[in-house]
């Protein structure tokens, strides 16, 4: 029988692959979370997450453009203005629970506000900071 | 039941073909029925501004659009292969419907079609610069059925 901590890698690889292939799969956001911190070696930090979610790097939007500061209500599209759902997971639980749909705005939102695609470390980091937003 | 049954049967069917033809007149004046939209382009096109309408811009500026979808009006959209393709077939299928879409507005843009212009010339500037209306791809700022495909100007309520 397969030790608990073994399950758990066996999950988070399964995670990672869904994410890479594109497939639905459906995961917590805390499963996500390890995923990516397991994917940097090194532990998330909130702190930084919020740094990174509020600042402009050297583009004209910042995550927090469409988000808002605290993503823990109602956001709003910076150029067309359509309403974006809460980002923070404990205010709208359809956050942060299919691998590849996280990716797949990761990817983009990141080109769009630092100009390239995120790390694993980076995305852990601001996912640590959402899932400290809490009602 | 019975007695009444005739009666009501020819009146439901009356007010079901007046029904059909107010649906099918409610597309901002165009007479078509409204088109459903496919699931798909709800959920990924419709995530950062309305789903537009097909029928509102010609082929040629849909194919476009979903062919640069990286670099869509300063935004990455980009989308796996197989969705952007199952977009565009769509998309490009059910183009240009809308009684004055001609030849690709500038920018493939629908706000500067000749016929967006022309319907807008009464709104003021002062009204585009609503927080509530904010860009004129927000439809929904004003015409409150949008997001149902009904453009109808019966059911336009310009914010304060």
């Amino acid at each position: 029988m397969p030790s608990k901590p073994l399950t758990r890698l066996l999950r988070l690889s399964l995670l990672a692959a869904a994410a890479l292939s594109g497939t639905a799969q459906a995961a917590s956001p805390a499963e996500l979370l390890a995923g990516y911190t397991a994917q940097a070696g090194a532990q998330a930090d909130a702190a930084r997450g919020q740094a990174l979610f509020t600042s402009r790097h050297g583009r004209d939007w910042s995550c927090s453009s469409c988000h808002g500061a605290l993503p823990t209500q109602v956001g709003k599209h910076a150029a067309t203005g359509k309403p974006i759902g809460a980002l923070a997971p404990a205010f709208n639980p359809t956050r942060f629970t299919d691998a590849a749909r996280s990716e797949k705005w990761f990817r983009r939102n990141c080109n769009d506000v630092v100009g390239r695609e995120c790390s694993a470390g980076e995305k852990a980091d601001v996912l640590a900071w959402l899932t400290t937003l809490k009602p | 039941m019975t007695l009444r049954s005739p009666v009501l049967h020819a009146l439901a069917g009356l007010v079901s073909a007046l029904g059909l033809a107010h649906a099918a007149l409610a597309e901002g004046g165009n007479s078509r029925p409204r088109l459903p939209l496919l699931p798909s382009y709800q959920q990924e096109c419709g995530a950062c501004h309305l789903a537009y309408p097909p029928g509102a811009l010609p082929a040629a500026s849909w194919q476009r659009i979903t062919a640069d979808l990286p670099h869509h009006y300063g935004v990455d959209a980009s989308l796996d292969p197989a969705l952007r393709q199952e977009l565009s077939a769509w998309l490009t299928a059910n183009a240009g419907t809308w009684k004055r879409v001609g030849a690709p507005p500038p920018q493939d843009r629908i706000t500067r079609s000749a016929w967006f212009v022309r319907e807008h010339g009464e709104v003021s500037a002062a009204t585009w610069k609503l927080s509530a209306v904010k860009s004129a791809a927000q439809c929904s700022a004003c015409h409150t059925q949008a997001e149902q495909g009904d453009f109808n100007e019966r059911n336009v309520r310009i914010p304060r």
